[in-house]
C-alpha cells in the first residue's frame, strides 16, 4: 500500500484517498462554442505516462482536499506533493 | 519450415524414445532489414494476429517484435477466464466471435489450448444486481449468445461449495450461467500461436523493443526504431496492451488510454474441487481451479496509473474476505503467489481494434481488464484491419473515432469485476 504525503496531513495510507487521474486538464469554454476535437481531448485523450506524471488525489477519507501529486509511474515513488492551483513543480 | 504434427502417436512414441526427436517450436531469426507488417507486441493477441495475416491473408513476410519473452506479459499473468455475455449487440458479436475461434482453436492449431467449457456464473447479490443480470440474459440471448437465469439452489447445484445461507453480508440472491464459458492454458495460447505463425514464415523477434517509430514525409509509417536496430515496413499494428500509450506517442498519436495494476494470485495446489468459474461484481472477486489445481483468483484494479507491474495487498485482501464468505472451505487455504499486470484501459471500458490517423498504423488496446477471452477474436478481426486496411464488421465500431463522434460502446455500467 502506498504511504501518500497529503500536503495537509502528511504521510497516510493509499486507502484513505482517491485517485483523480491526470491533473491540470482544463474544462474548454464555454461549451457551446467548444469544438468536437477540444472536446475529445479533453474528455477522453491522457498522456498516460510511463515515468513522473502530474495526477490529482484527494484526501477523501481524511481532510477532505483536492491535491496535486508527481509521482513516477515506474516505482509509484511520490516525487512532490502540491496544493490545488500551484502550478506544476519543475 | 514444417513442423512436427502432435497428436497421441507422436506422444507415446517420443515418450519411448527418451523425448528425443523433439523439433524447436519456433525459431530465434535475427531481424531482416525489412518486413510487409510489423506487429508490435508478442502476447497472444499480437502472436495470433500475425498468424491470421499470414493463414488467411498471405502475409508471411512479417514479424513480431515483442521487447521481453512472448507471452510474458498479460497473457501470461491473467485468470483466463473466457466469456461472452457481455450486453450490448457490438460487444456481444465481438467476444462471440472470439469463443467460436475458441472452441475450434486446438484443433486449428495443434496445439493443446487446454480449452474447458465448464461454465461461467455470474453472481447477483442484490435487487440492483438481478435486474442488471437478466438484462444481460434477455439481451445475450437475443444476440445468440446462451446464457440463463439460476435460482439460489440451482447455482448450488452447478458449484456445490457456493455458501448460499441468508446470514452472509452479501447473501446469493441468484446467477446467470454461461455454460459455453470456461478457461484455457494461457500459456499454450502464446507459445500454439507463435508455434503455428512460426510454420508459416513469420519471425517472432523476442528481447526486441520498438524505441521509436518512423514516418514519412506524407506522414505515413516506414518503419520503427528497435533495440536490435531499425526495421523498415510500411504497416505496423501496434498491440502492446498496458505500453500501447507509450508506443503510440512515438507515433505523435493520443489514445484515450489510461494503464492501471491488475492483481491476481493462486493458492497452494488442491485436488479437484471447484467445477465452474464463479464471479462476482458487487463484491470483486473471481475464482476457478486450474488443472493443476491451484485456485486462481482474480480482484479489482489498483486505484492508480502504473507500470510496475505489481498492486497492493489490500486489493487482494478485500478479495480474498468475497471469497472466504462465498466459499467458506477455503478460509484456511494458503496462498502461493500474487502478481500484477499493466492493462489499458479505455472510458467506455471497450477495446480499441482499428486505424490511426496515421496511414499504416494501425492499434489493438484497450481491452482492460478482460482481454483474454477475446484473443483469437481480436487477433482474426486486427489481422483482416491490417492486412485489407479497412476494419472488418465485427471491429468497425470499435474504432478510435468513437471518443470523437460520441458512438461509446458503453460496456463500463455492463461489465464485470474491477471496471
Amino acid at each position: 500500500m502506498l504511504l501518500i504525503p497529503c500536503p495537509y496531513c502528511g504521510e497516510r495510507p493509499e486507502v484513505e484517498f482517491t485517485h483523480g487521474g491526470e491533473a491540470h486538464l482544463i474544462r474548454p469554454s464555454p461549451p457551446a462554442q467548444v469544438d468536437d476535437e477540444t472536446w475529445t481531448r479533453f474528455l477522453y485523450m491522457r498522456d498516460n505516462l510511463k515515468g513522473v506524471s502530474a495526477e490529482r488525489w484527494r484526501h477523501a477519507h481524511g481532510c477532505g482536499q483536492f491535491f496535486n501529486a508527481l509521482r513516477d509511474t515506474t516505482t509509484d515513488h511520490f516525487v512532490a506533493v502540491y496544493k490545488r492551483g500551484q502550478p506544476k513543480p519543475p | 519450415m514444417p513442423k512436427q504434427k502432435f497428436s497421441a502417436f507422436s506422444l507415446i512414441s517420443r515418450g519411448l524414445s527418451g523425448q528425443r526427436g523433439w523439433q524447436e517450436q519456433w525459431r530465434k531469426p535475427q531481424p531482416k532489414p525489412q518486413y510487409d507488417a510489423l506487429i508490435v507486441g508478442g502476447g497472444g493477441h499480437g502472436l495470433g494476429a500475425a498468424y491470421y495475416l499470414a493463414q488467411e491473408h498471405g502475409l508471411t513476410n512479417i514479424a513480431v517484435l515483442e521487447k521481453g519473452w512472448i507471452g510474458g506479459g498479460n497473457t501470461g499473468r491473467n485468470t483466463t477466464i473466457i466469456r461472452s455475455n457481455y450486453l450490448f449487440n457490438e460487444s456481444a458479436a465481438l467476444y462471440d466471435h472470439s469463443l467460436k475461434l475458441w472452441e475450434n482453436l486446438s484443433a486449428a492449431l495443434n496445439y493443446n489450448m487446454m480449452f474447458s467449457q465448464r461454465g461461467v456464473m455470474m453472481l447477483a447479490h442484490t435487487i440492483h444486481d438481478i435486474q442488471v443480470i437478466k438484462r444481460h440474459v434477455h439481451a445475450n440471448r437475443c444476440n445468440g449468445v446462451d446464457n440463463e437465469w439460476l435460482e439460489p439452489e440451482q447455482a448450488k447445484a452447478f458449484c456445490p461449495l457456493l455458501n448460499i445461507s441468508d446470514n452472509i453480508r452479501y447473501p446469493v440472491l441468484g446467477a446467470a450461467l454461461q455454460r459455453r464459458g470456461g478457461t484455457a492454458r494461457h500459456d499454450a495460447v502464446a507459445w500454439g500461436y507463435a508455434r503455428a505463425a512460426d510454420a508459416l514464415g513469420v519471425d517472432i523477434i523476442e528481447n526486441c523493443e520498438v524505441t521509436g517509430i518512423r514516418r514519412d514525409a506524407h506522414g505515413a509509417i516506414e518503419g520503427v526504431e528497435t533495440t536490435r536496430g531499425p526495421i523498415k515496413s510500411g504497416k505496423v499494428g501496434v498491440s502492446a496492451a498496458g505500453h500501447t500509450s507509450v508506443v503510440m506517442a512515438m507515433a505523435g498519436v493520443r489514445v484515450p488510454l489510461e494503464s492501471f495494476p491488475l492483481q491476481a494470485l493462486v493458492s497452494e495446489p488442491i485436488k479437484p474441487i471447484f467445477p465452474c468459474v464463479v464471479m462476482s461484481n458487487t463484491i470483486h472477486a473471481y475464482i476457478s481451479q486450474s488443472d493443476k489445481g491451484e485456485l486462481v483468483i482474480g480482484a479489482g484494479t489498483d486505484a492508480y496509473i502504473s507500470y510496475t507491474q505489481r498492486g497492493a495487498l489490500h486489493i487482494n485482501m478485500h478479495t480474498l474476505d468475497a471469497i472466504c464468505e462465498l466459499f467458506p472451505e477455503f478460509r484456511r487455504m494458503r496462498m502461493l503467489r500474487n502478481w500484477g499486470g499493466i492493462v489499458d484501459v479505455t472510458p467506455d471500458r471497450s477495446p480499441i481494434i482499428g486505424k490511426t490517423p496515421v496511414p499504416g498504423l494501425y492499434v489493438n488496446c484497450g481491452w482492460g481488464t478482460g482481454g483474454f477471452k477475446a484473443t483469437p477474436g481480436s487477433a482474426h478481426l486486427f489481422a483482416w484491419t491490417i492486412a485489407r486496411d479497412e476494419p472488418h464488421p465485427i471491429n468497425a465500431p470499435f474504432n478510435l473515432e468513437r471518443f470523437r463522434s460520441g458512438e461509446l460502446i458503453d460496456e463500463a455500467a455492463a461489465a464485470a469485476v474491477s471496471h
